[in-house]
């Protein structure tokens, strides 16, 4: 476990270009929403949860599940940062026959503990999760992320009422409120209103943070932690394409099959990167 | 075999809640998923009687698959009951990418099949469950026609793990077997030489009735209770067909998708032999007693003599 800020910073880094790197490798993918998620998948892997590729199925681990299966990208760097599986591996994303496909997949990758993509479904898994782990006394956590646009979606408000109903206090689901949906602007194709003033009407504790701030993510998912009676909502402010400044200012950057002059800015970004990790691994 | 219309057995439903039950007591990994219909289905004493195995989860099917999915991903055997149409139609992408796709295990029953949710009419009349169900990979799809079948296929179910889907009426169903019957292989209730007769359901019974009525005819009828639509049993299926050279399909439910399609593709694929389908064409269902149903969507022993006469003059 990474016990300070720096060390969560670095983790952070190294997720986001891991995740460039692999996006490059196949030319073409979900570029903006698993950008959103780097630093909030940067402190649960980094300090909460509890899982190792070599006890990887301990019944009393932690569970994380990606609802917003399309974040798969930053899901799979933070998964071969923690040794599930190689570099080699991790540039096979989306490749004829890979372990590694768009949307996360439970039986095809290590790490991965359920299969999501078609969006709601995940979270509804991940209440599941923590009922079952709740019901047998287990005092580990199941995490969750889903997005912003994926609320659209009312199986999430279906799970949501059940996770309220049985005081899942075990469950903690982040937002990803990075504003932008497939199509457009969240707030013109389905306002989201306040999430969290959704989140606390429907039986949640709820709060926002900035999701690009790691000490901010971390004390959310600490408070959470010693909440009891109630499950955890944490709306995550971010950025789709967050960290990587040309694709934050992209309009339409959910899949993104990057330009010459896309690929020169995310170049860029990937060099800073690879300096400020070289410093880092240097310190 | 004789056919006998004797309800001595216990009711679908009470099968279910006694099945599920028992398998609970031995395993506390089972667990009873219900969407508010507990009542409808004899199983609202599991709560107080299964503490931490049984969950009402709400007028939410959609989430209740997901559940399942995540209550298996946990290690828990879930079994999930809701009407025919809500566990199949209504929850298809979630059946079929939570539970299907991610290779979890689930036993879901669904109830109320065909024209058996009488009084509740056309939104919850299911005459494509199977259809649906027969398209996800890798899913065991039954019928059951008997209590005594329906216990076993639970329990083959919950030992076989993997997706199973198990249509049933609520209500009593007729006597057809032993307690001690097993039901590995599709069961030959009757062996004809001029005609055979495949059906699931309750359409077995009326099956066994044509077979009656065709017998004074001079008509010999082999009849199959084919509860396993998938895996269907292609061996018994054939042999019948070698020794009666003609097929008749009797379903409650539609013919394109269900066990008139799935015996249709057997045996153009293995022995194709003339072939008629009792079942649905083209219509959604409708309020009404399931006797007087029946007789609307022709789902019946009369509609299947005539079916057995015209596939006869094929042969």
């Amino acid at each position: 476990m990474l016990a300070t800020q720096t060390d969560l910073q670095f983790f952070a880094n190294q997720i986001r270009y891991y995740t460039l790197k692999e996006l490059k490798a196949i030319g073409f993918g979900h570029y903006g929403g698993s950008l959103s998620i780097v630093e909030v998948l940067a402190v649960l892997y980094g300090k909460h949860i509890h899982v190792e590729p070599d006890d990887a199925k301990n019944p009393d681990r932690d569970y994380f599940v990606l609802s917003k299966g399309h974040g798969g990208p930053a899901l799979y760097a933070t998964l071969f940062l923690k040794k599930f599986f190689s570099e080699e591996t991790l540039y096979t994303l989306n490749q004829n026959g890979t372990t590694l496909p768009s949307h996360p997949d439970r039986n095809l990758t290590p790490g991965v503990e359920m299969t999501t993509g078609s969006l709601g479904q995940g979270i509804s898994a991940a209440t599941g999760i923590a009922f079952g782990n709740k019901l047998d006394g287990r005092t580990n956590y199941t995490y969750a992320i889903v997005g912003d646009g994926e609320l659209n979606e009312g199986q999430c408000w279906e799970a949501f009422q059940f996770a309220a109903h049985h005081q899942l206090e075990n469950l903690i689901v982040f937002i990803d409120d990075n504003k932008k949906q497939l199509d457009g602007l969240t707030i013109d194709i389905m306002n989201p209103f306040d999430f969290v003033e959704k989140m606390k009407a429907f039986g949640f504790a709820a709060e926002l943070v900035d999701g690009a701030n790691l000490e901010e993510i971390d004390a959310a998912v600490e408070r959470a932690k010693k909440r009891t009676g109630k499950p955890t909502a944490i709306v995550l402010d971010t950025i789709k394409g967050q960290g990587v400044p040309y694709l934050e200012k992209k309009a339409d950057n959910h899949h993104i099959r990057p330009t010459e002059v896309d690929m020169s800015a995310i170049n860029s970004t990937l060099e800073e990167l690879e300096k400020v990790l070289e410093g880092g691994q240097n310190q | 075999m004789t056919f006998s219309s004797a309800l001595d057995q216990k009711e679908m439903r009470q099968t279910y809640a006694d099945t599920v039950h028992e398998l609970a007591k031995k395993d506390d990994r089972v667990i009873a998923l219900e969407a508010d219909l507990s009542s409808a289905m004899s199983t609202s004493r599991l709560e107080s009687e299964l503490p931490g195995q049984y969950v009402n989860v709400g007028i939410m099917e959609a989430n209740m698959m997901g559940l399942a999915a995540g209550l298996s991903v946990v290690g828990r055997k879930p079994f999930i009951h809701s009407f025919g149409q809500f566990v199949t139609r209504r929850a298809f992408d979630q059946l079929f990418v939570s539970l299907g796709y991610a290779q979890l295990n689930a036993v879901i029953v669904g109830s109320d099949a065909g024209v058996t949710a009488e009084h509740n009419g056309g939104t919850h009349m299911t005459f494509e469950d199977i259809g649906l169900m027969r398209e996800v990979p890798n899913a065991h799809v039954y019928e059951a026609s008997d209590a005594h079948q329906f216990k076993y296929l639970l329990k083959k179910a919950y030992k076989d793990g993997g997706v199973h889907y198990i249509r049933t009426i609520r209500k009593k169903a007729v006597n057809l077997y032993d307690e001690n019957e097993s039901f590995e292989k599709a069961k030959v209730l009757r062996n004809g030489k001029d005609v055979t007769i495949v059906s699931s359901g309750i359409m077995v019974a009326e099956s066994l009735k044509a077979a009656d009525l065709l017998s004074q005819q001079g008509i010999d009828a082999t009849v199959i209770d084919m509860f396993s639509i998938k895996p269907l049993d292609i061996e018994t299926l054939i042999e019948a067909a070698k020794a009666t050279g003609a097929v008749v399909t009797a379903e409650n439910h539609n013919v394109n998708g269900g066990l008139g399609s799935a015996v249709a593709e057997a045996l153009a694929e293995h022995y194709p032999v003339p072939l008629y389908r009792v079942g649905v064409r083209e219509r959604f269902g409708q309020v009404g007693q399931t006797d007087y149903l029946k007789k609307v969507y022709g789902l019946d022993a009369h509609t299947i003599v005539r079916e057995v006469e015209r596939v006869i003059e094929r042969k």
